[in-house]
């Protein structure tokens, strides 16, 4: 069985770590990620401007071309095209107005109505193929790592397209377990990282960067998870940044997939571990994940 | 097209006296103003016919070189069409424009220090990311380019990719000219196709062998010989050479190997 998948652009380049331990696994677990064609930009962010439809043309015509290739199902991997492409989703289902306006420019010979379902990957490991089963399928269960789950904002926020529970999610904890990791919950698991405020305000992302390793680190947590390539980055420049001014050790970042590659036992290899922040490699090793 | 008017430009008088002759005459407009020029003429020609003397930026006239992009519309028709002015033969009604040139950033690099990276691209070409998908550049392709998608394909780093989709492209520019974001695609398709050509294709081995082969002087004497030859001996050489025939496989080999 396959599943019809959108990669984003990040994942294609600097995310290639979260992108390729995910495409194995899901070939593993007998549900292949078929790329759909003709994809472009997810549109990056979702505008705020409510009459801002020129940001909106980008994920909707995803959708629309989704739909023209009769796949009713989208699976992401990135939050943050996950977000846009369903707030944009969301748009096209409630807003006549916008709607026609949109699909009239898009011009692509279909009407897009919103039918197509966005969904994240970690949705399709939790309600297709469900944490039992999947820890059913662990031929190396990660003993004895202690992972600090982050879902930064995407995820969750806002409300009407959150995949979890919007104040305590657990599908990253439940996750973790069903690989055999032990989860430590922390306040700030679901802080936002500084977004795209990286670009605006540069000298305020080490300070985000701080407060949330500092806090998942004194919870006793040995890395933390991610699922979003703008967390990665700013996590991990802001770390950098941290460790060079203070002396600081580093938290390793992880990817959610790297980490289901590793416990079902695949080729390291795919992980891509030289493109992560703060060299997991050590750690990994130490825990007898990695030789 | 850079455009004068030639003084002894028919009058329009003039173009319908023709069409009394018999030629079935269709009436366009060229900036506006409603020309009668008979049917089956290309744009260009119909330019010149009444009576425009296309000083230069009309280029090679076949199609190649992507001097003579045109837009067009029909009335009653919100549609914009482009075109080459000189492959599109003139419809009725038809409002003209050249777009002979349009200004686009094209960045400076050294090629021989670029790597076959997303990131070269990305640097040089920073804009790539005003893209908003809006798919206007895809539309006034006149060589029907998939224009969007090969701006997908270098954000997505794929520089393979929008090198084999703009393959076709004549650099005529028109993609720029309806740019939401202010992109120059073409330029940026250049790019991806030296890098592709350059770095991220296989070397031909063939090609190296047989180029040290022609250097080593081992063809030397047949085109000596062919130099030396007289014209009747030419003729005669070409007539009875032996053809590869249409049905030809991969296999297939010439009777006298000499040359090979």
């Amino acid at each position: 069985m396959s599943l019809a998948y959108y990669p984003g652009c990040t994942l294609k380049t600097r995310a290639r770590n979260l992108e390729e331990p995910a495409v194995a696994s899901m070939e593993a677990l007998g549900l292949k990620l078929d790329e759909v064609s003709g994809w472009n930009c997810c549109g990056a962010v979702y505008s705020l401007a409510d009459d801002d439809l020129i940001h909106r043309v980008a994920p909707v015509r995803n959708l629309t071309r989704v739909e023209k290739q009769g796949k009713m199902e989208l699976v992401t991997l990135c939050a943050f095209c996950l977000n846009t492409l369903k707030r944009a989703n969301l748009l096209m289902k409630e807003d006549v107005e916008k709607r026609d306006t949109l699909n009239t420019f898009i011009d692509e010979g279909i009407a897009y109505n919103g039918e197509v379902k966005v969904v994240h990957l970690l949705e399709v490991l939790r309600d297709e193929i469900g944490w039992e089963s999947l820890a059913q399928k662990v031929k190396l269960p990660l003993r004895e790592l202690k992972a600090a789950p982050y879902y930064g904002c995407t995820l969750l926020r806002p409300r009407e397209v959150a995949i979890d529970n919007v104040e305590a999610p657990s599908v990253l904890r439940e996750f973790l377990k069903a690989l055999g990791a032990t989860p430590i919950d922390f306040g700030e698991s679901t802080q936002c990282c500084g977004s795209y405020q990286i670009i605006s305000n540069p000298n305020d992302i080490s300070e985000y960067a701080r407060v949330i390793l500092s806090s998942a680190s004194s919870h006793g947590a040995e890395a933390l998870i991610l699922t979003c390539p703008l967390c990665d980055y700013n996590l991990g420049q802001g770390q950098k940044e941290l460790s060079k001014k203070s002396g600081l050790g580093e938290v390793p970042l992880l990817y959610f997939t790297q980490l289901l590659a590793l416990a079902l036992g695949l080729d390291p290899q795919v992980c891509h571990f030289e493109l992560n922040y703060g060299s997991p490699e050590s750690l990994l090793m130490a825990k007898g994940l990695l030789s | 097209m850079n455009i004068q008017k030639d003084k002894h430009s028919q009058t329009e008088t003039a173009v319908k006296e023709k069409g009394q002759q018999g030629v079935r005459l269709t009436p366009i407009y060229i900036m506006g103003k409603r020309y009668e020029v008979p049917e089956g003429l290309t744009i260009m020609k119909a330019m010149e016919y009444a009576g425009y003397i296309l000083v230069r930026g009309c280029g090679c006239r076949g199609g190649t070189c992507g001097a003579c992009g045109t837009v067009y519309r029909k009335p009653g028709d919100y549609k914009l069409q482009v075109a080459l002015a000189c492959q599109k033969t003139v419809e009725p009604d038809m409002y003209i424009a050249q777009i002979p040139f349009f200004p686009a950033n094209r960045a400076l690099y050294n090629f021989a220090r670029l790597r076959a990276a997303p990131e070269e691209v990305f640097k040089l070409y920073p804009e790539l990311f005003r893209c908003v998908a809006c798919n206007s550049c895809t539309k006034a392709c006149p060589q029907g380019i998939e224009v969007m998608d090969a701006v997908s394909a270098l954000k997505q780093g794929n520089i393979a990719e929008a090198a084999q989709l703009s393959f076709d492209c004549i650099q005529c520019g028109l993609c720029a000219s309806r740019c939401f974001g202010e992109l120059a695609q073409y330029h940026m398709f250049q790019l991806a196709r030296r890098i592709y050509g350059a770095k991220i294709v296989p070397r031909a081995e063939h090609l190296a062998e047989m180029v040290k082969a022609v250097n080593e002087e081992r063809y030397d004497r047949f085109l000596d010989g062919l130099k030396q030859a007289k014209e009747e001996e030419l003729k005669k050489l070409y007539q009875e050479r032996e053809a590869e025939p249409m049905t030809a496989g991969e296999d297939w080999r010439p009777k006298d190997a000499t040359y090979l």
